[in-house]
């Protein structure tokens, strides 16, 4: 995917959380969003995934320019996929029918051709045996990767992921990590905010810092983490890879 | 205690003591004991069980008001009041079928008024919080005479029946709205984010996600509203439709019997009541999704 943006702005009443945010990015797999809270990560991945409307400026993937109108972004929406840091499952379905419910509802599979769909991702990621369970009886790391795999099993353009394992404990952060290693080698596009730098550096192809709402360095990973001339971002990574 | 127990007589005493020597005898065999041990475990069970308790606490405040009962001055005349039995089983059908007319219609009514209440256009939510308002702050009493002599009659709908359920049910939809709105509330944002992010129409978001989660939050208020729609339902009385409470005052007032003829009535609409409260209760069990 290529990403454009120029001159992004987000307003939140007299907040301004995004500020004229441009960035132009290369022919890349993955982008990783960094930077510190409160910097417009967040803000920014949710216009990317077309869940708000910026108060200004565009959006363009590839050739595709996001559109304005709640109509066309659901449009937009059905053909990617968002991940969200506190899953948000839907807690009176088990894990299956979350999994089903968007083939069904949104992008027309019969009930059975949904349920024959999810065998084998559930099997491969081994949550087979917990499928039949509803959010509230599984782990963390488990609800994180049902909700990586309902982002999934409609074969999105690509992925967004908003820091997915900020709620979860160290442990279950591997098995999630894991597996979106695993969507950068089977080759689907995504763009990642995240804490957890080492893992940033190593599956980004570019790196994008965000603080007070705009990009203070972008790059290939490597640049970012060790050759950015800003010195916003020098002390942030001096503060985290301490 | 030992004191009161040396004035036994001897005779039962000895009987007594006989009878727990056996018992802590054979208590002392393993089996045996065993088998005391695991009754007794049993038993204790079955007295903490749920139902159990209901049955205990409901046998004895039925016995407490049988015994009140019987402490009535005067006789009891239920023979007057048998002889018009019928007049009981006609009004109790009118009220079930009434009530459960009104019970459907009241629970959609409540839905729509809920969504208006939540509409972001103000003119919709503007004409859902005035039909709150009104309905809740007026009597039903004066609802249904209104509704009844003044608008029924305005459009010329003459079946009382039809009125009396219509009042009944725009009177607890009011109540349902605002139990419902509620619910949906309560429901996180994220939920809906969540629902937006995999494509959902708003329609589909409702329909699929919200409204089963706050289905499940509302239910046990739900079934108190509707409870009490079932014993508001003795007002439409006013409106000379012959349901349950109406019968057994005129029962009264043909038998002069007045306890006989209330009776029953309270009887009556614990039939009615009591089956739809296990139901919600059976409903809330069956939707619950938490740990």
């Amino acid at each position: 995917m290529r990403l454009t943006i120029k001159d992004l702005t987000q307003t939140f009443g007299t907040t301004r959380v995004l500020d004229k945010l441009s960035i132009e990015t290369g022919m890349v797999n993955s982008l990783v969003l960094v930077g510190p809270s409160g910097g417009g990560k967040s803000t920014l991945l949710r216009i990317l995934a077309g869940l708000d409307i910026p108060t200004r400026g565009t959006v363009t993937f590839d050739e595709t320019v996001l559109q304005r109108d709640e109509a066309n972004l659901r449009l937009y929406r059905r053909t990617i996929g968002t991940v969200f840091q506190s899953y948000n499952l839907f807690p009176h379905l088990s894990a299956r029918e979350n999994l089903i419910l968007p083939l069904v509802h949104v992008h027309g599979f019969s009930r059975d051709d949904a349920i024959a769909r999810v065998e084998e991702p559930l099997r491969r990621f081994q949550l087979h045996e917990h499928a039949d369970k509803r959010p509230a009886e599984l782990s963390g790391g488990q609800n994180q990767r049902i909700a990586i795999l309902r982002a999934m099993v409609v074969r999105p353009k690509r992925l967004f992921l908003d820091e997915p394992t900020s709620a979860l404990d160290p442990e279950m952060t591997a098995e999630v990590l894991d597996m979106i290693e695993g969507l950068k080698d089977s080759g689907t596009d995504f763009v990642l905010v995240t804490h957890a730098m080492n893992f940033a550096r190593r599956v980004a192809d570019e790196v994008a810092f965000i603080g007070d709402g705009k990009v203070l360095s972008h790059g290939p990973s490597k640049t970012v983490f060790e050759n950015s001339k800003n010195s916003r971002v020098t002390s942030f990574f001096e503060q985290v890879l301490r | 205690m030992t004191k009161v127990k040396t004035r036994i007589p001897i005779v039962r005493k000895k009987g007594l003591l006989a009878a727990f020597g056996f018992i802590t005898e054979t208590a002392k065999r393993p089996a045996t004991g065993l088998l005391l041990y695991i009754s007794s475990r049993t038993l204790y069970a079955i007295s903490m069980s749920r139902s159990f308790a209901h049955l205990i606490v409901a046998t004895a405040v039925t016995c407490l008001l049988v015994l009140a009962c019987f402490q009535v001055p005067g006789d009891w005349n239920w023979s007057g009041v048998w002889e018009y039995r019928q007049k009981f089983i006609s009004g109790w059908l009118v009220t079930l079928g009434l009530s459960l007319a009104a019970l459907v219609l009241s629970v959609a009514i409540g839905l729509v008024v809920a969504l208006f209440l939540g509409a972001r256009n103000p003119l919709i939510e503007a004409t859902g919080r005035i039909y709150v308002e009104i309905i809740r702050g007026t009597p039903l009493l004066v609802q249904l005479l209104l509704g009844f002599y003044v608008i029924a009659n305005a459009v010329g709908i003459e079946n009382r029946f039809v009125v009396g359920t219509l009042v009944l049910a725009a009177f607890s939809g009011a109540y349902m709205a605002e139990i419902f709105r509620g619910g949906l509330n309560a429901i996180p944002k994220t939920q809906r984010d969540s629902a937006r992010a995999i494509g959902l129409t708003q329609w589909q978001s409702f329909r699929l996600v919200i409204l089963p989660q706050a289905v499940r939050l509302v239910l046990p208020a739900i079934a108190g509203q509707l409870v009490s729609l079932i014993k508001d339902s003795s007002l439409l009385s006013v409106i000379a439709i012959s349901e349950f409470t109406l019968n057994a005052r005129e029962v009264n007032s043909f038998t002069y019997s007045t306890l006989e003829s209330y009776v029953p009535l309270a009887i009556g609409y614990l039939m009615l009541t009591l089956p739809l409260s296990a139901t919600a209760r059976w409903l809330e069990s069956s939707f619950s999704y938490e740990r």
